[in-house]
């Protein structure tokens, strides 16, 4: 059996990976084990095989989004992004949250969803450079520390594009 | 000279033995039942040549119920006793109805108001889900009336945005009906299928189902055999009934109007005037299709004479917000997939309502495209339901289909300060399993009340509650010590199971999610039983029948899986599999149901090992590019 996520899809474990990959060694996998392969079987085969498609969905989906795949990585290193010891921020990032914070209230009480629309734009550009950090942090320095600090802000951004599509959402 | 062999009836001699199976629609207005002939998916007639059956269930007074035209025909002189449109109430209470006033129903509440509706009959209290058992039973008869033998089993088809409650209600009105759920698929899914099979479509592919009582949107990605969802959406309470609900309540102030003109006297209608101006107001929708006017003529029961005209573009403005309905979920389906119209290929209509001219527009118009329509929208579910049915049997199909699905809501649990905690987000793809730990709020606490919910709304009382139940027997600590592990499952029907396990004392709550709505275990024994009534021999017979059934496929399951892989177990680890085969055959020739059921379990227990083995094997063969059609040759 496969001891980690990225093994589970043949990927060596590293930040940047070819998702083209990822994607069809998980489809290549899923027509072997998803339960309509096993409609008929008997109930050991089914929930064993059960449990293997929840996982190999899981695991693609933590390996497709760059926020959980680096957070994955460090778990596979035996850190933690987020724990209640490790939640320092540099003060500037700090204070780019409280602006995109704040503007995102403002888009709210405004009901402007392009300001919003234009938020979450804005926010990609920065993950995206946090990303090419990643790939120099992770794959060829492999200086996990720092990978740490970076992983934290992407998934603080992942959470503020998630809110601001929830926030979308309402006010349509 | 080879002489021919001939198995045992209901028994399997080959692996790859034709087996057969069964989609079927269950709609709103209309449901279908269709199956794969030679490689060929095709929808099955009753005696009279029609493919469609209406929906409607009737309870004569000589006890018996008849569905389907002849039901239907009388739905208006007999509108209490008929019930149209029962899907609506699948896995609702009665406060989940709106426009109670204008459904010409005896509808009982339950005391307890989470528990399912029911409606009173001359036959008595029923459920909606015996009264879709009652559709499905007919569909069932039909198939086999066609096909000739016993079924392996049925693809239900659901709407994409049913909730677990929903689902539930379906699956129970199956089992009722004796049908051997393979999967509960979502009817835009078996659309999909449908058509991507049969334009070989390859890419990004919205279909837009807007049906008799529900809209679903889903955004699929095809390629290959594989129907990957990326994103669906829908509201499971708006379709056709509500544009025909629209001409109706036109109508009512047509009339109105005119008697206060002539100055007379306005009489409230009774249920066979609400039933038969309902009719009347679906035959004005359909005609208007094609025309530009339709008159609406006919004699209520105090005697007065109805007859208004409605223009197609006063059809148009009164129903103009009930399009625009569908179009915010479809926005939301677009935003969740992370896609634009320029990345749509096709747009597929399905549903008898889209042929309505403003959907098409409105489709057209949101796409930029013109909507894909050459498949049947009244059948294409059907037809996709009977391709994933034929093959989760095994039956082999051309292509290796592989159906990646998703859960339409989101899921969680009841937190303090009546708050969702999501657990499972919509548009999972299944089956998916999530835990999340959880923790005691006072010191000593040794219960804890767990609440099932579904929906996208921040406060518990904007969701559904699927459940509610308590994990007893924490040991007492400090608060905030304890860590009560909650695990979601949801498998590939989109059904939801939960756990509860408190992680230091290993305290554990297990609870399939049997929604309040839904029939507990012991009322589905009742009804099965009551339904099987006196016929005693027949009630024998058909779980005997059943028992074989069941037995054949998981022979046929065990040897496929021998014939490819024992290579991963030992001489002896096989020939004990074989053995339980060769005991389960026998058996499976005598009479006794309960002997056949208990040998199947024992085969069953022999595999254990050898599933585990086939298991660590499968991956690494997916990987290696081989598939199972190679290897089992």
């Amino acid at each position: 059996m496969t001891q980690n996520y990225f093994e589970l899809f043949a990927l060596e474990a590293k930040f940047n990976i070819e998702l083209q990959t990822l994607e069809t060694n998980f489809r290549k996998i899923q027509a072997e084990v998803h339960p309509d392969r096993f409609v008929t079987a008997p109930a050991p085969e089914k929930i064993k095989f059960m449990h293997l498609a929840t996982l190999a969905n899981e695991a693609y989906q933590t390996l497709k989004h760059p926020a959980t795949r680096a957070k994955y990585l460090l778990e596979l290193q035996g850190i933690s992004a987020i724990s209640e010891t490790n939640t320092a921020m540099p003060t500037d990032f700090l204070m780019q949250q409280m602006e995109w914070r704040e503007v995102l209230e403002n888009g709210i009480a405004e009901k402007e969803v392009d300001t919003l629309e234009n938020l979450i734009q804005e926010i990609k550009v920065e993950v995206k450079s946090l990303q090419l950090q990643l790939i120099e942090l992770f794959d060829v320095k492999k200086d996990f520390t720092s990978a740490t600090d970076v992983t934290r802000k992407l998934i603080f951004m992942a959470k503020v594009s998630e809110d601001i599509k929830h926030a979308i959402e309402r006010l349509d | 000279m080879a002489l021919l062999q001939i198995s045992e009836p209901g028994m399997s001699a080959a692996p790859h033995q034709h087996k057969l199976a069964i989609g079927i629609d269950l709609g709103t207005t209309n449901s279908l039942v269709a199956t794969v002939f030679s490689g060929m998916s095709k929808v099955l007639q009753d005696e009279h040549g029609h493919a469609l059956l209406p929906s409607v269930v009737r309870y004569l007074p000589s006890g018996e119920v008849v569905v389907g035209h002849e039901a239907q025909a009388q739905q208006s002189a007999d509108p209490v006793n008929t019930v149209v449109s029962v899907k609506r109430f699948m896995g609702r209470s009665l406060k989940d109805i709106a426009d109670r006033a204008h459904i010409p129903y005896h509808f009982v509440d339950s005391a307890d108001t989470t528990k399912h509706l029911q409606i009173q009959t001359r036959a008595g209290l029923r459920t909606p889900i015996e009264i879709s058992a009652e559709i499905l039973k007919t569909l069932k008869a039909r198939a086999e009336k066609s096909l000739g033998g016993e079924l392996t089993g049925a693809v239900i088809t659901v709407p994409a945005y049913f909730d677990d409650a929903q689902r539930q209600a379906t699956k129970d009105a199956a089992r009722l009906a004796g049908l051997n759920v393979l999967r509960l698929l979502n009817e835009p899914t078996a659309a999909a299928v449908a058509y991507g099979l049969d334009n070989a479509a390859e890419g990004t592919f919205v279909i837009y189902d807007l049906g008799g009582g529900t809209f679903d949107v889903s955004i699929l990605k095809l390629t290959k055999g594989v129907f990957e969802v990326l994103a669906t959406n829908g509201d499971s309470a708006l379709g056709g009934d509500d544009f025909d609900h629209r001409i109706y309540c036109w109508v009512l102030d047509e009339i109105r109007t005119k008697v206060r003109e002539s100055h007379g006297h306005f009489n409230p209608l009774n249920e066979q005037d609400t039933r038969l101006l309902l009719t009347k107001s679906r035959q004005a929708k359909e005609w208007l299709t094609d025309n530009h006017e339709a008159q609406i003529t006919c004699r209520l029961s105090d005697g007065s004479f109805v007859d208004v005209t409605l223009t197609a573009t006063q059809f148009l403005e009164l129903t103009q917000h009930l399009v625009t309905k569908t179009l915010s979920p479809t926005l939301k389906a677009m935003r969740d997939a992370n896609l634009g119209i320029e990345d749509i290929k096709g747009v597929v209509l399905v549903g008898g309502a889209t042929r309505m001219p403003q959907v098409r527009h409105a489709v057209e118009d949101y796409f930029q495209q013109t909507p894909l329509t050459n498949l049947d929208p009244d059948k294409v579910v059907a037809l996709g339901a009977a391709i994933q049915a034929n093959a989760l049997v095994g039956n082999r199909s051309e292509e290796d289909l592989l159906l990646l699905d998703v859960t339409p809501l989101s899921l969680g649990l009841e937190t303090m300060g009546g708050l969702v905690e999501k657990i499972i987000p919509r548009n999972s793809t299944l089956p998916v399993a999530r835990a999340q730990d959880f923790t005691t709020y006072k010191d000593g606490q040794t219960a804890m009340s767990i609440q099932v919910l579904q929906g996208e709304r921040e406060l518990v009382a904007d969701c559904r509650s699927l459940a509610r139940f308590e994990l007893r027997g924490i040991p007492p600590m400090a608060a905030g010590a304890a860590r009560i592990r909650v695990t979601f499952q949801v498998d590939a029907d989109g059904l939801l199971s939960v756990s509860a396990r408190e992680q230091t004392s290993g305290i554990e709550a297990n609870v399939v999610v049997k929604p309040s709505y839904g029939l507990t275990e012991d009322e589905i024994t009742q009804m099965l039983k009551s339904s099987f009534g006196s016929a005693e021999t027949d009630k024998k017979s058909r779980m005997l029948a059943e028992a074989r059934v069941s037995a054949g496929a998981i022979i046929q399951s065990v040897k496929l899986a021998l014939a490819a892989d024992s290579n991963l177990i030992s001489d002896v680890e096989k020939l004990a599999i074989e053995a339980e085969i060769l005991k389960l055959e026998a058996i499976a020739k005598t009479e006794d149901a309960a002997a056949i059921n208990k040998a199947v379990d024992s085969l069953n227990h022999a595999t254990e090992a050898f599933a585990a083995a086939r298991m660590n094997a499968s991956v690494s063969r997916a990987l290696a590019g081989k598939n199972l059609d190679e290897v089992n040759l």
